[in-house]
């Protein structure tokens, strides 16, 4: 695989959200505005690059019986040093998405590129693959934070195009369910072609 | 009176899954059949109980007197990951036949955000049930901890059921699987919402 089919995989293929549906969890609840989506994103893709490159490189120390332990201590040390680092730089941030940061050690996509792809290539090819999955995570949330902000306060990115709130249900609980649904359907219909 | 209100919140008003969004990959993924769904339910409130138990004395008579309240998160995680494999090797010995009956779902608990997810709630967040804001104590932690996941059962059980009369209709060939199971979700969550300002 050329590297730079790595970074491209994460759009379309093998697309975290969209093809794989993993990492619902955050996908649903912090994509209430387009910015925050891409911050949930960036921070997911952060923590798994550095723990697919720390992976990799001690993956052949680690005895088959405890690696998923293992794996999960390393993914936790990197959430940590990510709560140190957000915390210091964009506090404000880091309380928008307040329980989801933490909730990034148990996100199945970061453990997900460790056990599929990370333990069995070198450092350097599983940067990529984290950059790759990492930003086509980051793409999915903005674009679903951008469809929700959008119909539900009228605006893109913070700047407000339409007078008046919008369709307030968009921007809770039920909207997220149902936002995804239909990017889910038009990504089956018109880019990944079923 | 207190315990009602925190039990209502939790089962109704603020939902584990259809509006906290925690747990949603076991929502979506064993929500086929009833029978299934009613085994991760129990298997789930039973991991979150206990978890939170063990967790709330972790944070507050190891991590908070040293002093070392970040390693929080590594802590709890392989705590909750022990935890869950000693419930499986003790239900092993003592009941094989809840042990089997649970099956698969007992060692997928560990990654549900959900079980994490109310660990760290329950030792970070403020509540506000009957009264001033305050942290909760461990009485109040376990109630909570455990009408969560009567709620996470609920939304769970009712999900299955739906989903499997939807299973019987003919739906939109791009819609099939999970978009119309999303769609169904959307329309539960909203009728939860009718519960919100109840407490």
């Amino acid at each position: 695989m050329s590297k730079l089919n790595l970074i491209t995989k994460g759009f379309v293929k093998d697309n975290p959200t969209f093809v794989l549906l993993l990492g619902m969890c955050p996908t649903l609840a912090t994509t209430t505005s387009a910015i925050n989506g891409m911050s949930m994103g960036l921070a997911t893709t952060f923590v798994l690059i550095l723990s697919n490159m720390a992976i990799s490189a001690i993956a052949r120390f680690i005895p088959d019986k405890v690696r998923i332990p293992s794996y999960i201590v390393v993914i936790a040390t990197f959430v940590t040093l990510l709560q140190f680092v957000m915390q210091a730089y964009v506090p404000s941030v880091y309380d928008t998405l307040g329980l989801f940061i933490p909730l990034i050690v148990v996100n199945c996509i970061v453990l997900g590129r460790a056990e599929a792809f990370a333990n069995k290539n070198s450092v350097f090819d599983s940067a990529l693959d984290g950059i790759g999955v990492g930003l086509g995570f980051t793409v999915s949330l903005t674009v679903l934070g951008l469809v929700r902000e959008a119909l539900g306060s009228g605006s893109a990115f913070g700047w407000k195009f339409m007078p008046g709130d919008g369709v307030l249900v968009f921007v809770l609980a039920p909207g997220a369910f149902l936002a995804l649904a239909y990017l889910l359907v038009l990504f089956r219909k018109f880019i990944a072609k079923q | 009176m207190e315990y009602i209100l925190i039990i209502i919140s939790a089962v109704f008003v603020n939902n584990i899954l259809l509006s906290q969004f925690l747990g949603i990959c076991p929502f979506l993924g064993v929500s086929n059949k009833l029978s299934t769904a009613v085994g991760m339910s129990g298997a789930v409130c039973f991991v979150i109980t206990l978890a939170t138990l063990v967790t709330y004395l972790l944070q507050r008579f190891v991590l908070d007197p040293l002093n070392v309240g970040f390693l929080q998160t590594i802590a709890f995680i392989l705590v909750i990951a022990a935890l869950v494999q000693m419930v499986e090797i003790v239900l092993k010995k003592i009941s094989p036949s809840l042990y089997s009956a649970l099956g698969i779902f007992l060692p997928l608990i560990t990654t549900n955000c959900a079980v994490l997810g109310v660990a760290l709630t329950v030792v970070t967040k403020e509540f506000t049930f009957g009264g001033e804001a305050h942290m909760l104590n461990l009485g109040e932690s376990l109630v909570y901890a455990f009408a969560t996941s009567l709620g996470f059962g609920l939304a769970m059980i009712l999900f299955a059921g739906l989903r499997e009369t939807l299973a019987l209709n003919n739906v939109p060939k791009a819609f099939k699987g999970v978009p119309v199971a999303l769609i169904t979700a959307s329309i539960l969550a909203m009728a939860f919402m009718g519960f919100s300002g109840l407490v």
